[in-house]
């Protein structure tokens, strides 16, 4: 009975994992024959600057959303895992942009951020009519920004339901004791989501190594090189420029640092939380 | 901070961030769908986030002459038919994993579990390359199979934690009455896991809806085009008229936000599941 879930599994993502270590030894233009290349593909990937940015950008990237969407998920979290009437109807927008696909996303914040015909006329504002999707200095924080506006709902949930966890009888005690509620924040609440922010984080740093379709429609890595993160210059290389050997390296670099800083992060922290999860 | 609590004091500069928040995520909103009412000479005039003078429908006539319906059936056809095939087999799964008392189950679940940090990304172009081989380019199965191996792990995982909480007697007294396992399966694993199949069902649904890598790499021709890639194209080939291809935005997150009205607690459930415990 477990067959068919096996199969399909099997056919389509684990065959497929084998497969990219097999064709990042190989040229291949995606339709053609392949001919085998030995390390030329890893020697071509090492050596190019524009991979090697992406690979910069990509750390940038995920350093850069991390602190963003972290303190505003865990204090938008916290505060929402109150009781109040109103607090329930603020959770219920907020999860809004969940239910847009990054297609739509990416289309909107560009056509919101439009030097001439954006919001920054809408509020008459000099500084919101920049040009933001253009400017190289600019455009990996609008990024930055848009990714946020995606998944800092996610993250929100996680905390708020991490929160809710917390016994109550350790907020009660401390009041008994005194505490105010800054001190309860510092000494209850954040102690009490260690695991929850390990699992937060974590997730939040392997979804920035692979954010691909909002960044391919907002801005097609452009202006110039400026937000070709990894995942991007792999499509790029592999579907753009018919280098299917060298994108393959790209995919397996993702793989290989995206699996290394979860269980990093893992380890640090929580590792026999998870071993205890997997047991079951 | 004392937000865990019910107590009296209010929070003060929480509720301000809330509300700067949610102004961050309303506007946005807000702005889709004023600018799909507004004619497309008004835009280049009005303000763009005041409502618009003169508002129509006329863009969502222009986005729907321009073979939105073939494209949202195509969405259709592909989560629907992803979405019931993951449930399907990994239920089947899931049931092995909870019954076996051979290693072979827990070693399925193991699978299960590093299936989830494969991230499509890095399997697209041998993915690629396997539905040239089979013949299966450029067509909506191209599409359904690689979303239902992508979403077995993580609906693995929630219906075993789900059918663990089965007890075991139930599963006896049928056998005892000469229940063979497919059985056993249909008449009580099936009903009792309803709420679960729900969740993640849900969640599923919403994450097929919205891919977009697959159907770009997966897919050339326009019979073939789901959503999210005709808003792309919309992108391009409609250009400045930007009422119209915000207007295929709002016809686009139409079933995603219904399913959110009528099956809130399932998609928020579906969400967290098995991280923010």
């Amino acid at each position: 009975m477990a067959a068919p879930a096996l199969i399909l599994f099997g056919f389509f993502a684990v065959v497929p994992l084998f497969g990219v270590v097999a064709l990042s030894f190989v040229h291949w233009d995606g339709l053609g024959e392949m001919s085998w290349a030995g390390l030329d593909n890893w020697k071509a990937a090492a050596s190019d600057p524009v991979s090697r940015n992406a690979l910069w950008l990509t750390v940038k990237l995920t350093v850069l959303c991390v602190v963003f969407q972290a303190p505003v998920s865990l204090l938008l979290g916290v505060f929402l895992a109150g009781r109040q009437r109103y607090r329930a109807l603020l959770a219920t927008l907020f999860f809004l942009p969940l239910l847009f696909s990054s297609a739509a996303v990416a289309i909107t914040f560009t056509a919101l951020l439009d030097p001439n015909f954006g919001a920054g006329t809408a509020l008459d504002a000099e500084w919101l009519s920049q040009n933001w999707l253009g400017d190289p200095e600019l455009a990996l924080y609008v990024v930055v920004f848009v990714i946020g506006w995606c998944f800092i709902p996610f993250h929100t949930l996680i905390y708020q339901a991490g929160t809710r966890q917390i016994p109550k009888e350790l907020y009660e005690a401390s009041r008994m004791d005194g505490a105010g509620p800054v001190a309860q924040f510092f000494h209850i609440t954040l102690p009490m989501l260690k695991y929850t922010i390990v699992t937060s984080t974590t997730l939040m740093t392997v979804g920035s190594l692979t954010y691909f379709d909002l960044i391919f429609v907002l801005t097609g890595g452009g202006p110039g090189d400026a937000t070709r993160v990894l995942p991007l210059d792999m499509y790029l290389t592999g579907f753009r420029s018919y280098e299917m050997g060298k994108a393959s390296v790209l995919a397996l670099v993702l793989v290989v640092v995206g699996l290394a800083v979860s269980l990093g992060l893992n380890r640090i922290t929580g590792a026999s939380r998870m071993d205890s999860r997997s047991e079951g | 901070m004392t937000s865990n609590t019910t107590d009296t004091r209010p929070n003060v500069l929480g509720a301000i961030g809330a509300w700067i928040w949610l102004a961050v995520i309303i506007v946005p909103i807000y702005y889709i769908f004023v600018t799909s009412l507004r004619p497309q000479a008004d835009y280049f005039a009005e303000n763009p986030l005041s409502w618009p003078s003169n508002a129509t429908l006329d863009a969502y006539g222009r986005v729907l002459e321009n073979d939105f319906l073939l494209f949202f059936f195509n969405s259709v056809i592909v989560t629907a038919a992803a979405v019931a095939v993951t449930l399907a087999v990994s239920l089947m799964a899931s049931y092995v994993v909870v019954r076996s008392r051979s290693r072979f189950g827990a070693n399925v679940f193991r699978v299960a579990l590093l299936g989830i940090a494969i991230p499509i990304q890095a399997a697209i172009i041998p993915v690629y390359y396997l539905i040239v081989q089979i013949g299966l380019y450029d067509t909506l199965a191209a599409l359904i199979l690689p979303s239902i191996a992508f979403a077995i792990p993580l609906t693995l995982l929630i219906l075993t934690n789900f059918l663990r909480e089965i007890p075991e007697s139930l599963f006896e007294s049928m056998r005892m009455d000469g229940a063979t396992e497919w059985k056993i399966l249909l008449r009580l694993v099936v009903p009792l896991s309803r709420p679960a199949l729900a969740t993640v069902g849900v969640y599923q649904a919403l994450q097929v809806w919205n891919g977009f890598l697959f159907p770009l790499v997966l897919t050339q021709s326009a019979e073939t085009r789901v959503i999210p890639l005709s808003l792309w194209s919309f992108q391009g080939q409609f250009g400045v008229d930007v009422p119209a291809v915000l207007a295929a935005v709002v016809l686009s997150v139409l079933p995603m936000l219904a399913a959110y009205i009528v099956a809130r607690r399932q998609l928020v459930s579906g969400l967290t599941a098995g991280f923010g415990k």
